[in-house]
C-alpha cells in the first residue's frame, strides 16, 4: 500500500501525464501554443479531476458495475459544465483561446482513466490526492511545453492576456518568427522530441545502474 | 454547390481534424499500426461522426434552444453519442453481420473519441444549418480517415526499420505525425 504522500507525488514522477502516461494528447497538442493556454487547460483539468475523483470514490459502492462508465461520464460532464460556465464568466479571453477543448475535458482519457483505475477502488482522501497529483503533473507538463513553444515561436511570453503582461525573452525583431513552433506541425514535433529526450535520459540512468551492478 | 465543395476541401485537407485541429489523437497514435485496422477504424468513424452530428444538431435546434437549456449542451451531447454508438452497434449486428465483423470492435472505442464530440460542438459554434452540418461532419470524418490510413502506411514501414532505441514508440509516432501535418499544411494555398 502506498503512503498518502506517494499517492500525491506519483502524479509528477512515475505517472507524469502526458509524458510517462501517454493519455490526453488532444488538449496537450492543441492548447500549448502559449504558456497561458497550457496552464489554463491544466488547471481546468485539475479541478475536474479532483472533483470527479472525489464524487466517484464517494459513490463507488452505489454505482452498479454494468453502467459505471456512463455514470462516470455523467459526473465528469457535470463538473466540466461548471468549469465552462465559470471560465466564460471570469476569464473570457482564456475561454476563447481554449475554445472547444474545455468542453472536451469530458472525453479526456486522463480523467476517465483515473476514475476507472483509481477512484472506483479507493477512498475519498486517497482519490483527491491522486487527482491533485496527476492534475498538477498535467498542468506542469502543459506549462513546460507551452513555454518552450511560445518562446521559440514568438520570442516572448504573455501572461494574463487581460492584463497584457508581456515578457520579452529572446532578443528578436518584429520580423523574426520561428513560426513552426506555434503552428500545428510544431505541436507534434516538440512533444515527440521531449518524449525522445525523456526516453534517452531514463535509458542513460538504467545503463548506469546495470554497469555498476 | 461550390460552397459545399469548398467546405469539403477545407475540412478534409486544410483544417484536417487530426493534423490541424488535434481532435481524436488517442486512436490516431494508438490504433494505427496496420493499414487494415486503420481502414476499419476510419470507416467506423465516418459512420458515427456523420450520424451523431445530425442528431446532436437536431437536439440543439429542437430541444435545448426551445427549452432554454443551452448550458446542458456538453452533457446532452455525450449522452446522445454514447447511446447512439450503442444503438448503431446493435443495429449493425442485426442487419449486417459482415459489416459488424469489420467495424464491430472499433465502435465502443469511438464513444471516447474526442473527434465525435468535437465535430458536434464545432458545428454548433459555427452556427451551421442542417446541410452544412451534414457536409462538414462527413468531410471532417473523411479527413480523419485519410490521415489515419496514410499514417498507418508510414508506421507499417517503420516496423521494418532499425530505429534508435529512445525514439521507438510514441516518440517517433509523434514526430512522423508532425511531418505529415507539415505536408498537409501545404494545402493551405488551395483555398
Amino acid at each position: 500500500m502506498k503512503t498518502l504522500r506517494q499517492e500525491f507525488t506519483k502524479g509528477f514522477t512515475e505517472q507524469l501525464p502526458p509524458f510517462k502516461l501517454v493519455l490526453g494528447l488532444c488538449p496537450t497538442l492543441a492548447v500549448t501554443t502559449s504558456l497561458e493556454g497550457g496552464l489554463g487547460m491544466g488547471l481546468a483539468t485539475l479541478f475536474v479531476l479532483i472533483m470527479s475523483n472525489l464524487v466517484i470514490s464517494a459513490l463507488r459502492n452505489l454505482i452498479p458495475k454494468k453502467v459505471r462508465i456512463a455514470a462516470f461520464i455523467t459526473v465528469i460532464a457535470g463538473f466540466v459544465v461548471i468549469v465552462e460556465l465559470l471560465m466564460k464568466a471570469y476569464t473570457p479571453q482564456l475561454f476563447d483561446i481554449l475554445g472547444v477543448f474545455i468542453s472536451l475535458i469530458v472525453v479526456n482519457c486522463i480523467v476517465l482513466g483515473r476514475a476507472e483505475a483509481f477512484a472506483k477502488k479507493n477512498n475519498a482522501v486517497r482519490s483527491i490526492l491522486d487527482g491533485a497529483g496527476i492534475g498538477l503533473g498535467f498542468t506542469l507538463s502543459l506549462g513546460v511545453l507551452g513555454f518552450i513553444r511560445e518562446v521559440l515561436g514568438r520570442g516572448s511570453v504573455t501572461l494574463f492576456s487581460q492584463a497584457n503582461l508581456k515578457f520579452q525573452l529572446l532578443p528578436v525583431t518584429d520580423g523574426y518568427f520561428f513560426k513552426l513552433a506555434v503552428e500545428p506541425p510544431g505541436a507534434f514535433l516538440f512533444l515527440g522530441l521531449i518524449l525522445f529526450f525523456i526516453n534517452l535520459a531514463s535509458m542513460r540512468q538504467e545503463g548506469k545502474k546495470t554497469s555498476y551492478s | 454547390m461550390t460552397e459545399y465543395l469548398l467546405l469539403f476541401i477545407s475540412a478534409v485537407f486544410v483544417n484536417n481534424i487530426l493534423l490541424a485541429q488535434f481532435l481524436g489523437n488517442c486512436p490516431f497514435i494508438g490504433v494505427s499500426n496496420k493499414v487494415s485496422t486503420a481502414l476499419g477504424m476510419a470507416m467506423a468513424v465516418v459512420f458515427v461522426i456523420t450520424i451523431s452530428s445530425m442528431f446532436t444538431w437536431m437536439s440543439v435546434k429542437y430541444l435545448l434552444i426551445p427549452l432554454e437549456l443551452e448550458y446542458l449542451q456538453t452533457i446532452a451531447f455525450i449522452l446522445i453519442i454514447a447511446t447512439l454508438v450503442q444503438f448503431v452497434e446493435i443495429f449493425i449486428q442485426k442487419v449486417s453481420p459482415t459489416l459488424f465483423r469489420t467495424l464491430g470492435i472499433y465502435l465502443p472505442l469511438i464513444t471516447t473519441n474526442c473527434a465525435v464530440l468535437g465535430v458536434s460542438i464545432i458545428n454548433i459554434r459555427n452556427e451551421y444549418d442542417f446541410m452544412h452540418t451534414l457536409v462538414h461532419s462527413f468531410s471532417a470524418a473523411v479527413g480523419f480517415g485519410l490521415a489515419l490510413v496514410l499514417f498507418a502506411g508510414i508506421r507499417e514501414r517503420h516496423a521494418l526499420c532499425d530505429i534508435p532505441k529512445p525514439l521507438r514508440g510514441t516518440s517517433l509516432a509523434l514526430i512522423t505525425a508532425g511531418l505529415l501535418a507539415l505536408t498537409f499544411s501545404a494545402f493551405k494555398g488551395l483555398l
